[in-house]
């Protein structure tokens, strides 16, 4: 099976806009009903809306456009960010709890707390990041089913 | 402790969710940062926060939190009702300050849905 096969299993894809910081959560909340319609596990769910959630937030913080897609597998869920922005110069850092580059508008939202890439990587079973500088950044989180 | 005996505990206003007000909770998390909710918070737990935006009724919905307790008597918004609403997160708001909010709500018997940040949540177990 070629890296990309999961691609063919598309449920849903939604475009995000920097500085859209009203809808801030919109997408995880459609990701989230259309993961009820289809019977998934609540615990499943929850993880990823987390996911979706803290990826909106970052692409409408540090980007000027992205998309997120998520895919249903037999066996698992795929979710995928991908932005067109500043991209991340230290990703190890930036992974680092409580680290944050937020500005006030991000933080009067409620967020910018530099939990964000954190609880990605902790809601994931399989967490990939790439990023350039200057071009963007890619998120691609793996939640395996199990069973549920 | 119901919705009910929440809503009169706290001097609150239901001002979403008149038909959850049976609804049983018995834990809480309080803040005002969202990013620290969608990281620490569990699911069936009180929100309870001065933070009356969009973001606090969609963090709700993703973590499956039980309803959300508006404190400091901040206004809310058309909006905000309508999409807590659709989203079906009880809101209840009262006037009291957070700390009186968590007080009056720990002596009563709610506890905190995490007691401390340690290794568990930072491995993520307990989803």
């Amino acid at each position: 099976m070629s890296d990309t096969d999961y691609m063919r299993h598309l449920q849903g894809r939604y475009e995000v806009h920097g500085r859209d910081f009203v809808d801030a959560g919109l997408v995880s909340s459609q990701i989230k009903k259309g993961l009820k319609s289809q019977g998934i596990h609540e615990d499943i769910i929850r993880r990823i809306a987390v996911i979706a959630f803290e990826a909106e937030v970052n692409i409408i913080s540090y980007a000027t456009h992205g998309v997120i897609s998520y895919y249903l597998l037999p066996d698992s869920i795929i979710f995928e960010a991908i932005d067109e922005g500043q991209g991340i110069e230290d990703i190890e850092l930036a992974l680092q709890e409580g680290y944050s580059t937020a500005d006030d508008s991000i933080r009067e939202m409620g967020f910018g707390a530099g939990m964000g890439l954190a609880n990605i990587k902790k809601s994931s079973d399989i967490f990939e990041i790439t990023s350039e500088l200057g071009k963007g950044t890619r998120v691609k989180s793996t939640i395996m089913l199990n069973g549920k | 402790m119901t919705l009910a005996e929440v809503r009169d505990l706290l001097d609150a206003e239901l001002i979403v969710g008149q038909e959850r007000l049976e609804l049983e909770v018995h834990t809480a998390f309080g803040a005002d940062l969202m990013s620290d909710v969608l990281a620490f918070a569990r699911s069936g737990c009180l929100l309870i926060t001065g933070l009356a935006n969009l973001q606090a009724v969609r963090t709700a919905y993703a973590l499956d939190i039980a309803a959300i307790v508006i404190c400091r008597g901040k206004a809310l918004t058309d909006t905000f009702v309508e999409t807590a609403r659709e989203l079906c997160i009880p809101i209840l708001w009262t006037p009291l300050i957070m700390f009186e909010t968590c007080g009056r709500l720990y002596r009563a018997g709610i506890t905190g849905c995490v007691r401390e940040i340690g290794i568990q949540e930072k491995t993520g177990v307990g989803y």
